[in-house]
């Protein structure tokens, strides 16, 4: 399995995904430039967190529209994974590969603070490897995360499992003080209907080391390298 | 040819920068705001003149990157070449 870091102008988190794949969880990984459109080597894309393109006109407005993104469609359609983070996260939104938007913190202020954050799918690749109900010690660190979607939107996403984490207390309670940036219904994570494309607003790859205060972000990553060995879906394509 | 697009957060959702901006300017003594939205301006320069097909190909720009249809609605104002925006 193979893992690709995008990086477009203004990322600022590829560094630690890389890292974090290759030297901590010695697994292949190489960089992918926002102009590339060859994705056929990899199994799992990774959209890192940043100011891709600046976030101007909207967070990843631009970056939902460069060549790399456009080729996400077909990754995906071929059986691919997409793990957005933060900025990939926007990016993913504004691409419409996952439904909804996110917005403005409604508090205004920029974010910079751990989170726990409750699992509310545990049968996706990116999660196969958690529980229930289990809570995460993740950070964050944005301005633009509040997530947004219609009600008919949000009874899809209830429907079919869409909803992959919620921001919680560290008991694992869904309160409104427990929501850093007024996200509707405390999400902070969704996935695509069939389940390939996830994205998320805090940092996994930020919570992978002991000594930077966490490993929780890990699971994850864990999770997705054993779906990916055990079901062999990176031999489908 | 000149033409502008006025991006604006749907009616309904919240607008905490609006908000902010509001309360600043009761601070200022402004106490009649009853409300205020923060919306963007796009002044865009065309070539061609038909403005028919340019009203077309606004919309579609708009709905394809300029407004997220999720959250902002848009409106598309052609300023007849020579003029200039005339912002209320």
């Amino acid at each position: 399995m193979k893992f690709g870091v995008v990086i477009f102008p203004g990322t600022w988190s590829d560094c630690d995904f890389h890292y974090v794949i290759g030297e901590v969880l010695h697994q292949p990984v190489r960089y992918v430039w926002h102009r590339d459109t060859d994705l056929s080597e990899y199994d799992c894309v990774i959209l890192p967190g940043g100011f891709s393109y600046g976030d101007y006109l909207r967070a990843g407005a631009v970056a939902g529209r460069s060549p790399v993104v456009g080729a996400l469609g077909d990754f995906v359609a071929r059986g691919g994974l997409v793990l957005g983070s933060c900025n990939g996260f926007q990016i993913l939104c504004e691409a419409t590969l996952l439904p909804g938007a996110l917005m403005r913190n409604e508090c205004l202020q920029y974010r910079c603070q751990s989170t726990h954050v409750v699992v509310e799918n545990a049968e996706l690749p990116f999660t196969r490897g958690l529980r229930p109900g289990q809570v995460l010690k993740l950070p964050i660190s944005h301005g633009e995360g509040k997530y947004y979607a219609d009600l008919e939107t949000l009874r899809h996403l209830k429907a079919r499992s869409q909803i992959v984490f919620r921001y919680c207390t560290e008991a694992g309670e869904v309160t409104k003080e427990a929501n850093p940036n007024g996200s509707v219904e405390n999400i902070a994570g969704v996935v695509n209907e069939e389940g390939t494309v996830l994205g998320l607003m805090p940092h996994p790859e930020r919570a992978a080391e002991a000594a930077v205060g966490g490993t929780d972000g890990l699971l994850l990553f864990h999770s997705l390298i054993g779906s990916l060995v055990e079901d062999g879906s990176f031999l489908k394509r | 040819m000149r033409a502008r697009v006025v991006v604006r957060l749907k009616r309904g959702i919240l607008d905490p920068q609006g908000s902010a901006v509001k309360r600043a300017l009761e601070g200022l003594g402004y106490r009649e705001v009853r409300d205020l939205r923060v919306g963007k301006l796009l002044e865009l320069e065309l070539d061609g003149a038909a403005s028919a097909q340019a009203r077309g190909r606004l919309e579609e720009m708009c709905r394809r990157l300029l407004a997220n249809p999720v959250t902002e609605d848009f409106t598309v104002e052609i300023v007849e070449e020579g003029t200039r925006p005339n912002l209320p």
